[in-house]
């Protein structure tokens, strides 16, 4: 048995963990629980009876190929069916009981955060999807682990302006009875035109109804070791800097399908999909912000930033996919701003506005993502934040999404503190002009033409 | 991607200030958990001394997480960092 691996390449996969924050985001089970639709506490039994017993070995699991491989894994998570897929008996007290049952189950499994506590309502709400967008701001006050996310438009279907604009009123609620905490419930809820059935990221993961009794989907990372390709090569041109990170990105992904196909063997759960997305965390150097600003951006958010974040998306996704024989989920650069410590310097410093990562979502994924408002800003305000971001979704046929916490109390330039991951941030500045009649219109912004494939 | 599938080979990485030792202490310590070497090389990579070794442990009496801690920290007070990785990383990041 010869060493087949040059010294070289073992020597780069080394650095690219020890110094250069290569991990594995997240492994995500994604559990079904339509089966569990009963009366309620029948339903609450059979649902901390299910979770537990298909996750339960998830975080032992996670924790030996971390080991074995040598390669951090970060998260180990859950994604349910969308809650509100398990019945109209359930008022919002029923609902709220529901979460408490996930986030007990998340507990006992020694996960930290569990998806699917959403409703998908893209073209119109069941009974069901109302209960269950009204209970949101409660469930997520009074549960630690558990995420929700509801889809309000798909290229498909249009945009459901009825339900933009509830949820600009529900995400303010949440905040608001999470004050003390600097909004922390609305860090836990996500918009979505466009939702991916097999995301494994939070707080946007669910286990979509087109999804198998239980999957295994893997969350990538790594912008730090891209952002270090791109330092090290100040002499290349654009197109050798596609190549590198192309070449970067596969090995990113490859590690994510090694992982994943081993968590799958060891839990004898079907594989579902890698998700390439380069996702940084508040760490110093883990950051998509920096890998732009090594491009040649003095700050992320000046003029050319959009151009940046399109060759950089593009890159990861053509490099990613080579390396995995499933991709799926959001799979794009993430640019959530309280999570990525150069998008925080970068808001402080005045460069980077709201128009700005507008704009920059057009061209990568996912969208406004982790970003403090201020604390009086309307619910219309925010519904309308909304309407544009799913505007950008629906017409480019991809994923957007609005996290956004209104920092109750705080104005722009005050700082905000969420802890661990979901990091801290400044508060940005909203537009003065009111959208609220046009919001207050309601109804439905038709599908576009090119969603006529047929 | 099929190969090492079922294999249980590791591949220990000694990185650091070149010293007297090195080998004898690594290979000792697998000896005693009944791990076998299949292979050594040694090498300088950009400045560093690198010492690598592709070890079996099927028949060994320790397992790899335990193998990585114990190699890590008494490789600390050697200052030397030292990995163990199951070699389907490697074949995974870098093969196609």
């Amino acid at each position: 048995m010869k060493i087949t691996f040059a010294p070289e390449e073992i020597l780069q996969t080394i650095e690219m963990v020890e110094n250069e924050n290569l991990d594995i985001r997240t492994i995500t089970m994604g559990i079904n629980l339509l089966d569990c639709v009963d009366e309620i506490s029948r339903m609450e039994e059979k649902i901390y009876a299910k979770i537990t017993r298909y996750a339960g070995r998830l975080v032992e699991v996670g924790e030996q190929l971390a080991a074995r491989y040598g390669i951090p894994i970060i998260n180990k998570r859950v994604a349910v069916t969308p809650v509100a897929m398990l019945g109209s008996r359930l008022g919002t007290a029923d609902l709220v009981r529901i979460a408490r049952t996930l986030d007990k189950a998340a507990k006992a499994v020694g996960i930290n955060f569990i998806g699917g506590y959403s409703a998908l309502v893209h073209k119109g709400f069941t009974d069901s999807d109302r209960m269950l967008i009204d209970s949101i701001p409660e469930a997520l006050a009074a549960t630690e682990f558990v995420c929700s996310s509801v889809n309000i438009g798909s290229t498909k279907s249009g945009i459901n302006m009825d339900a933009v604009l509830k949820m600009g009123e529900v995400i303010l609620e949440s905040a608001k009875l999470t004050a003390a905490a600097d909004g922390i419930a609305a860090a836990k809820l996500v918009v979505f035109c466009n939702a991916p059935e097999d995301n494994p990221f939070m707080a946007g993961a669910f286990h979509g109804p087109g999804e198998p009794e239980c999957v295994i989907n893997v969350g990538v990372s790594g912008p730090g070791v891209v952002a270090n390709v791109v330092r090290r090569n100040p002499g290349a041109d654009l197109g050798e800097l596609a190549n590198l990170i192309k070449r970067t990105a596969f090995k990113i992904t490859r590690m994510g399908e090694l992982i994943g196909r081993a968590a799958s063997r060891e839990l004898n759960v079907p594989f579902g999909i890698v998700d390439l997305s380069l996702a940084p965390t508040p760490a110093i150097g883990d950051s998509v912000a920096e890998i732009l600003e090594n491009m040649g951006l003095e700050r992320c958010g000046t003029h050319g930033t959009t151009a940046a974040l399109a060759l950089l998306n593009d890159a990861v996704k053509k490099g990613g996919a080579m390396a995995s024989s499933h991709v799926g989920g959001l799979s794009g650069a993430f640019i959530p701003v309280s999570e990525d410590s150069g998008m925080v310097r970068a808001v402080e410093s005045g460069a980077l506005s709201l128009d700005k990562l507008e704009a920059m979502t057009c061209v990568c994924s996912v969208g406004l993502d982790m970003i403090a408002l201020p604390g009086d800003v309307g619910a219309e305000t925010i519904a309308a934040i909304i309407a544009d971001e799913a505007a950008i979704g629906m017409v480019n046929k991809k994923t957007t999404a609005v996290r956004v916490i209104p920092a109750i109390g705080k104005k722009a330039g005050e700082r905000v503190e969420f802890g661990g991951l979901l990091g801290g941030a400044t508060v940005m500045d909203v537009h003065p002009f009111s959208a609220a009649d046009f919001v207050r219109r309601g109804g439905r912004i038709p599908a576009p033409i090119t969603s006529l494939a047929n | 991607m099929e190969t090492g599938k079922q294999s249980n080979r590791v591949i220990v990485t000694v990185l650091g200030k070149d010293q007297i030792g090195i080998i004898a202490w690594v290979a000792g310590r697998l000896a005693e958990y009944n791990a076998n070497i299949l292979d050594i090389s040694q090498t300088i990579v950009r400045e560093f001394f690198t010492m690598i070794m592709i070890v079996d442990l099927s028949p060994a009496t320790i397992e790899v997480a335990e193998l990585a801690k114990l190699l890590a920290e008494e490789g600390q007070e050697r200052r030397l960092q030292v990995n163990v990785q199951h070699e389907d990383v490697f074949a995974y990041m870098h093969r196609i």
